[in-house]
């Protein structure tokens, strides 16, 4: 088990930034999620710490030892690729016993560890086939074998259930669960799933172009994004996010609506804003129709989840569409004139200039 | 209305496959092109069957016309087919002075000898018939012996055939096994290393093949007397080393590039080097790869004619042009060349045929992906 630490770790090709000089500290035990899009940096950040990849610059720190120059294979790091990379010339025991084999672990230590891992697991009638006879979801608990019974100081896995089938990714999100669970070792996970993001991590690392836009827990990057691409990124759909010019404890919003500002949130918007230009934003669930609602609009569709239905509301014209969840009974005409509130501990202000959350001093 | 309505196929189908295959076109086409098949491999398999016939021909069955092609052993298998009575000219069967009928081969059959085996393996000597009918009467010749002595020769020693076909699986092989492991070596780095100027050394390395290989013979030939390697082992096998490199780079460069870089990375954090990487991960994947370049390069340095007759004399002198210049005493002896030629084949069909899982798959690669 170790803490993984990067100091201004970046990684260039050329003259692109891959990551930019980045700091993050990574617990012991913890299950740190990195998460983002495509290109955002996340995996070349994973591959950096393994080793796999030459940093550009900065250091890496494994339990306070400086490991930015080692050799992958001295770092004691279990990386699990996302299509799995088991060696297809092998048999799945073989596979699982390979990096023991490079330790130079006694058999009978080796054997038992396998056995441990395999029964874990629940593998033992795979062991003597091929990796290419099995399914997605055996050869991801090989492949997640395999790095268990090395018991490295931290697990690295990059997209491990990216390959796999919706409903499969699902079960095996909570087999990784359980198993970190019962392992407690460090492991960073890196996804382009929100979901499985919220679901796994202890902390989620929100990264986009090349950099850092946010960690903190799932509940802190879903409430409380820090700018406004968590907040469009994070959940699904995303915040609903709506422009508006702030004078005097109101927000003035698309459609002739006025929103009067919490008391809370009405210093910190007059200190912060110097235009008066804002963003305001509030998660779907955060609002609610009501007939003497605050806000006016008009109904432009809806849709069924199953558990609730999704209303899609305008103000004023089309560009401005939020999202609010409903009951499942609840439904709605088109072009139906509606009104509704935003919970007021579920509102959130950003600034339009710096794309950054306005931060209420004190107490959130 | 098509005409696969109207006909359909003779039997319910069973089985995953597409509609147009059993049509009733199809399966003429499935025949015809059968027939095709069978029509090339007859072609190319019959200078092989001649080549083993002419092998147990004596010197005038090998160049008779018509030709011979149906062996028989004079008392044994085929002899009453082959072995016909001679007619008399009213028709009646001719019969020799004790009353037996006289037998005539029939034009197409040829009698089975040893000769050309026996001849390739030692040198011979011309006999007065004198000399032949006492030494057929001596007791001291074995069989070996007795095969030529009906030809009128006797064996004088052991010929230099087997020297030259160690000296072709020596370099051949020798040749073989460097120019893949060379190769697998560059072509690993090439695959998995930026290297600077990379398309540029790839086209050095390829550009090497692109001039004829004679055009160089002379240059060639004057370097190795210059350095002392004329006509020595070692010479032959630098030479189909060099020239067999750029094949195996390339082609092995291909099936490295097709196995994933995670495989080795996967390895690397597991604990092990770079190396012990490429060795347990990286080389069991490229078997197929690995096979399909052996073979190429084994053909190349097992066939080479031009250089092996410019650059080698007796010491090291390869198989082709020593079967080239087998010749008897007044004519070329055909049976022993079929022979030399049909020994040649040998140890390339072996190794051929022990790759052959591999190569089906290594020959058709980048056209089937797994």
């Amino acid at each position: 088990m170790a803490t993984i630490e990067l100091r201004q770790v970046e990684k260039k090709f050329g003259q692109l930034h891959a990551v930019k000089p980045m700091d993050l500290t990574i617990h012991n035990g913890e299950f740190v999620v990195l998460l983002g899009p495509s290109g955002c940096g996340k995996t070349t950040t994973l591959r950096m710490i393994s080793g796999l990849e030459a940093v550009t610059g900065g250091h890496i720190y494994l339990d306070g030892r400086d490991v930015t120059w080692l050799h992958p294979s001295e770092r004691d790091i279990a990386f699990v690729f996302q299509f799995f990379a088991l060696y297809p010339h092998m048999n799945v025991l073989d596979n699982i016993r390979f990096p023991l084999q490079a330790q130079r672990v006694p058999r009978a230590e080796a054997e038992k560890r396998v056995s441990e891992i395999v029964k874990m697991l629940q593998i033992e009638h795979l062991l003597h086939l091929r990796p290419g006879s099995l399914s997605g979801g055996d050869r991801q608990r090989v492949a997640l074998a395999r790095a268990l019974v090395r018991r490295p100081a931290a697990f690295l896995m990059d997209e491990p259930l990216g390959a796999l089938d919706a409903d499969l990714r699902e079960s095996m999100r909570a087999e990784i669960k359980r198993l970190h669970i019962a392992h407690n070792a460090t492991t960073v996970y890196v996804t382009h799933d929100q979901l499985e993001a919220m679901a796994l991590g202890d902390r989620i690392v929100v990264m986009s172009a090349a950099e850092i836009q946010q960690v903190g827990s799932p509940a802190e990057v879903y409430y409380k994004p820090a700018n406004l691409f968590v907040a469009r990124f994070i959940g699904s759909p995303g915040m609903n996010l709506i422009s508006g010019r702030y004078a005097d404890g109101v927000v003035y919003l698309p459609g002739d609506n006025r929103y009067a500002v919490p008391e809370s949130w009405r210093a910190p918007l007059t200190q912060s804003l110097k235009d008066g230009e804002v963003i305001i934003g509030f998660r779907p669930e955060s609002a609610r129709i009501t007939e003497n609602g605050a806000l006016a609009a008009r109904v432009y569709a809806s849709d069924m989840h199953g558990a609730f239905n999704m209303i899609h509301l305008v103000l004023g014209d089309e560009t401005n569409v939020v999202n609010v969840r409903v009951d499942r009974w609840v439904t709605y005409a088109l072009d139906t004139p509606v009104r509704f509130d935003i919970d007021p501990e579920g509102v959130r202000f950003f600034d339009p200039r710096s794309e950054k959350a306005l931060r209420r001093g004190g107490a959130q | 209305m098509g005409r696969f309505e109207e006909v359909g196929p003779r039997s319910p189908i069973a089985e995953s496959i597409r509609v147009d295959l059993v049509h009733p076109r199809a399966r003429l086409g499935v025949t015809i092109r059968a027939i095709v098949a069978i029509v090339i491999v007859a072609i190319m398999l019959f200078p092989v069957i001649w080549l083993s016939l002419t092998t147990i021909k004596t010197r005038p069955d090998a160049v008779a016309v018509p030709p011979k092609f149906i062996p028989y052993f004079p008392d044994g298998l085929l002899s009453d087919w082959c072995m016909v009575p001679q007619l008399n000219k009213n028709g009646t069967p001719k019969l020799d002075k004790e009353g037996n009928p006289v037998l005539k081969e029939r034009p197409v059959c040829f009698d089975v000898t040893l000769e050309g085996i026996v001849g390739l393996f030692f040198e011979r000597r011309t006999l007065t018939p004198a000399q032949q009918k006492q030494y057929m009467e001596s007791p001291d010749f074995g069989w070996a012996d007795r095969i030529l002595l009906k030809r009128g020769l006797v064996i004088t020693g052991p010929s230099d055939f087997v020297n030259r076909f160690r000296n072709s699986l020596i370099i051949a092989g020798t040749s073989t096994v460097l120019a893949v492991a060379f190769g697998l070596l560059a072509a690993y780095a090439f695959s998995r290393w930026d290297i600077k100027g990379k398309p540029d050394f790839l086209f050095f390395i390829l550009s090497t093949r692109m001039l004829p290989p004679v055009v160089v013979t002379i240059p060639i030939f004057l370097m190795y007397r210059q350095l002392g390697i004329y006509d020595t082992h070692i010479g032959m096998i630098m030479l189909y080393t060099v020239f067999n490199l750029s094949l195996s780079v390339w082609l092995l460069k291909g099936f490295l590039d097709e196995i994933p870089k995670e495989y080795e990375e996967a390895a690397l954090v597991d604990g092990y080097s770079r190396m012990q990487a490429f060795r347990k991960v990286v080389l069991p994947q490229a078997a197929t790869g690995i096979a399909a370049t052996t073979v190429f390069c084994l053909i190349f340095a097992w066939n080479e004619y031009a250089f092996s007759l410019m650059l080698t004399s007796d010491v090291a002198r390869t198989m082709p042009p020593s079967i080239a210049s087998t010749q008897g005493a007044g004519g070329l002896e055909w049976a022993i060349i079929a022979t030399a030629s049909m020994l040649f084949l040998i140890p390339v069909v072996v190794i051929t045929f022990a790759l052959r899982q591999h190569l089906l798959r290594g020959v058709t690669f980048g056209a089937i992906r797994q």
